[in-house]
């Protein structure tokens, strides 16, 4: 008993949601109570009966149409929509549809302009001398890909076997900071995208040095 | 809630909960939830432990396996995520708003009275009156799932007697910043 079976059935129970109710007023209640599944949009991730509410119905309907055509029928059919205006007035419903368009055309406009953004911001991995031997490695930007810096720092560390740390530079950025010299490892790793490193276009990295100053001269 | 949350600045930390306090907010979760042990038992095993991901302005944001089960503001009550709600929706009462309230619910608005009292919504016959300050789930009209959930400011009677105001103070609902968090 235990772990391994209070553990399983939330997972498995589902199909026999009908035939479990059923037969519990028999067995006064020992077993959980299997929990309902809903289906979610995969494109909005809402439950499918507020895809209408949500900014992409349009992708979503597609979506719907080319995996679950029986559900899209359900939803969308002509008296589906007659029957779902319930007792909205039909100006509100109006508006409605109008607030939905003009939300989604939003969030189109919203994600093109990300984008661009994205493809637009810089990486940099740079180089820094702290004495004639010994360097640390310096990351920024890659917060503008999504990438979230704890994780990327972790792994960083976890790969070089050495400290990795997320810290703001002078400019109240934040960055990373590893221990020792790994700027072309890290372009490496950026550039086969791995763990959580992934997601930056390897042009849009560059690897810049940051010598003591006169060291070299 | 989390009308405005994002989890790599709004989160303080995880802590592992002491099993003496696990046990508290069990019998806390039992009390304020219609929801049989086995089946809390089910979700949240008894060996297995509950994480407090502790987060900006109060709010405890608790975990099983990373997945959020529940949350509580200061010591409040523990409302269960919206997922949690699909899954059992029998555990909370129901209210229900008319379709038009469903935009502004989204929006992270609080439920007015009117749009419970009006044609589309629903309240509870008088017998199944719920208090004050009580926990409940946020349907809406030609709805199967819940919307959202949150706690009621009137009892049910009184939403119907006054019928201006705030009804129910939304708590999380779909599509907030709580929702698209399967893992924390
Ligand atoms: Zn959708």
């Amino acid at each position: 008993m235990g772990k391994k079976r209070a553990q399983s059935p939330p997972r498995t129970a589902a199909a026999e949601g009908e035939a479990g109710s059923s037969s519990q007023p028999a067995e006064p209640a020992k077993e959980p109570t299997p929990p309902v599944q809903v289906l979610y949009c995969q494109v909005c991730s809402f439950p499918l009966e507020y895809c209408e509410f949500g900014s992409s119905l349009t992708r979503c309907k597609e979506w719907l149409k080319e995996e679950h055509p029986d559900l899209y029928d359900k939803f969308y059919s002509e008296e589906a929509l007659q029957a779902k205006i319930g007792t909205l007035s039909l100006e509100a419903q109006t508006k409605l549809e109008k607030d939905t368009a003009k939300k989604e055309a939003k969030a189109e406009a919203k994600a093109d302009a990300a984008l661009k953004k994205k493809m637009a911001s810089q990486v940099t991995i740079k180089r820094i001398e702290r004495t004639k031997r010994k360097h640390v490695t310096a990351i920024h930007g890659l917060e503008a890909f999504s990438i979230d810096l704890k994780k990327a720092a972790k792994q960083l560390a976890g790969r070089f076997a050495t400290g990795a740390s997320v810290t703001k530079n002078a400019q109240g950025l934040d960055e990373i900071v590893v221990q020792g010299d790994v700027a072309d490892e890290v372009y490496e790793i950026l550039e086969k995208g791995e763990g959580v490193l992934k997601g930056v276009p390897i042009a849009n990295v560059d690897i810049v040095e940051d010598k003591k100053k006169k060291a070299t001269e | 809630m989390f009308k405005k949350f994002s989890p790599s600045t709004d989160i303080a930390g995880h802590t592992p909960v002491k099993t003496s306090v696990q046990r508290q907010i069990r019998a806390g979760v039992l009390s304020q939830w219609k929801i049989e042990p086995e089946t809390l038992e089910a979700v949240w095993p008894k060996k297995e432990g509950l994480v407090h991901v502790k987060c900006r302005e109060h709010v405890s944001v608790y975990t099983v396996n990373s997945e959020p089960l529940f949350f509580q503001h200061f010591d409040g009550p523990f409302y269960p995520t919206l997922r949690f709600l699909h899954k059992y929706p029998y555990i909370l009462p129901k209210v229900q708003v008319d379709r038009g309230a469903i935009r502004f619910l989204l929006a992270g608005a609080h439920m007015m009275c009117p749009g419970l009292t009006s044609a589309g919504g629903w309240l509870p016959p008088v017998e199944d009156a719920i208090p004050a300050e009580r926990l409940v789930a946020i349907h809406a009209e030609g709805k199967e799932h819940a919307v959202g959930l949150g706690i009621t400011k009137l009892s049910t009677e009184d939403i119907k007697k006054v019928n201006k105001g705030v009804a129910v103070e939304t708590a999380t609902y779909l599509g907030d910043d709580l929702w698209p968090l399967k893992t924390l």
